[in-house]
């Protein structure tokens, strides 16, 4: 399913299909995490995603335009991009461990510490936020000063500066002149 | 290194090719498709294609969600999912989205500027705008503008 | 907008809900999914759902600008402040234990409130002032091309 969403957003020219379907591919990754066990991933992601993400792209799509035009350049040269980038990360898979495997490095070095140490440490129910929060609240401290820096840039970029800017040069000059 | 193709290989690890595939569908949105909002969308699928390959690899079979009981009365048989890759990723898709504001920030302003958003025509333009410079400084500064 | 009676209708209804489901996520992140981000995406996402049915200006009259541009640094004030608080008490930075000497186990958990409040705040105030800033351009494609 996520498949034919991701090859349909390849061919699709009309821009609204586009944002719609990016926001119905959010959705279903969100599904696709509950059953890897991730809840707090996929409420972030069908939040963040199918929410915020495609109402800000409608915004831009009212502000800029509907339709895509067609490539000029030839597809081959991406296909070859695209296929040796693949080989190489199928060759890379191939020493990973099976899929839900107990004893994969990731599952040995650092996860019976935090199983055992969090409910007397911190003695929070989610461990998540217990992690997120506490054991790695740097982290955190950093993201929410990424997602504030995002804020800023934007208010810089439109602001509507440039127009209030045009008309003090405006005014300006005809005090200049007269 | 072939030998090694058995069932239960294939059955363990087809879902990282399906997020390869993902992944690589994501990539030529970007190379290929000249329109900026559609590039933005090609490189969102192929952030959560990223997400989904981390996060698999810290299901464990038989697990369940990484949360305790409300009254803390831990059962020792129950197998919890590894929480450190969802912390990763929680942050990994707020900085995502940061990101695409940003650049849909940026589209606009492009747009204001250029009056269209397909790179052939940011770079036409663009040629144009040089071979001008060249035309009346290109004396100055050695030919090139 | 003026002619679509059951999105008005709705909206009006869905606001109240969207913001108490909100502060639900935001002080229950302890005990089950959620959290600080969530919950200031779903906050955002009430106010962004009425400025879209009626107008921005109409919401604005309720979440001025100037108010949303003070919370997004608010938030990550708190954050650090509550790291700085713990540098006042004598203990290391963003350490928790410092919020309740006696029972640091009580200390974490009011650490971990205090901090995701802020992170809710931000989150917030940045959905919010990013789609003002989208939503007061003057739109390029009237209404009855789309």
């Amino acid at each position: 399913m996520l498949v034919v969403t991701a090859l349909a957003v390849v061919r699709t020219l009309s821009l609204f299909a586009v944002v719609m379907l990016s926001g119905v591919f959010s959705f279903l990754s969100a599904l696709l995490l509950v059953t890897m066990d991730a809840v707090d991933v996929a409420f972030t992601e069908a939040a963040v995603g199918a929410g915020i993400s495609t109402v800000l792209m409608f915004s831009t799509l009212s502000l800029t335009s509907r339709h895509e035009k067609p490539s000029r350049q030839s597809p081959l040269v991406p296909l070859f991009v695209v296929i040796v980038t693949g080989a190489a990360l199928f060759y890379g898979t191939l020493d990973m461990p099976n899929y839900g495997a107990a004893d994969a490095p990731a599952m040995v070095y650092l996860y019976p510490e935090f199983m055992e140490r969090s409910p007397h440490e911190i003695g929070v129910p989610n461990i998540v936020t217990g992690i997120l929060a506490s054991y790695r609240g740097y982290d955190t401290m950093g993201e929410t000063a990424v997602v504030f820096t995002a804020g800023v840039g934007v208010l810089l970029l439109l602001s509507g500066l440039k127009g209030r800017r045009r008309k003090e040069d405006e005014d300006d000059e005809k005090r200049g002149n007269s | 290194m072939f030998q090694e193709f058995t069932w239960a290989f294939i059955v363990g690890h087809v879902n990282y090719w399906l997020f390869i595939v993902l992944m690589m569908t994501g990539l030529y949105i970007v190379v290929a498709r000249s329109n900026l909002v559609k590039k933005l969308v090609g490189l969102n699928i192929f952030q959560v294609a990223v997400f989904m390959l981390y996060i698999s690899m810290g299901k464990i079979t038989g697990g369940t969600a990484p949360i305790f009981p409300v009254d803390m009365q831990i059962d020792p048989d129950v197998i919890y999912s590894n929480p450190l890759p969802h912390v990763l990723i929680l942050t990994a898709i707020v900085v995502g989205i940061a990101t695409t504001s940003l650049a849909l920030a940026l589209i606009v302003r492009i747009r204001e500027e250029y009056n269209t958003i397909e790179e052939d025509g940011i770079l036409d333009i663009e040629r144009v705008l040089v071979e001008q410079e060249n035309a009346t400084h290109g004396d100055a500064m050695g030919g090139r503008a | 907008m003026r002619h679509h009676l059951i999105l008005r209708v709705v909206t009006k209804l869905l606001v109240g809900p969207i913001i108490l489901l909100a502060l639900y996520v935001q002080f229950h992140g302890d005990f089950s999914p959620g959290g600080g981000f969530q919950a200031g995406v779903i906050m955002a996402v009430a106010f962004i759902t009425y400025g879209i049915v009626f107008s921005v200006a109409k919401v604005q009259q309720v979440f001025p600008p100037w108010l949303v541009h003070k919370m997004m640094g608010l938030g990550v004030l708190i954050y650090a402040g509550t790291g700085v608080v713990s540098l006042f008490m004598g203990y290391n930075f963003l350490d928790y234990s410092a919020l309740s000497p006696h029972h640091p186990e009580h200390g974490q958990h009011y650490g971990i409130l205090a901090v995701e409040f802020g992170v809710g705040i931000t989150v917030t105030g940045v959905m919010v002032a990013i789609y003002y800033a989208f939503a007061s351009r003057p739109p390029v494609i009237s209404d009855e091309e789309w």
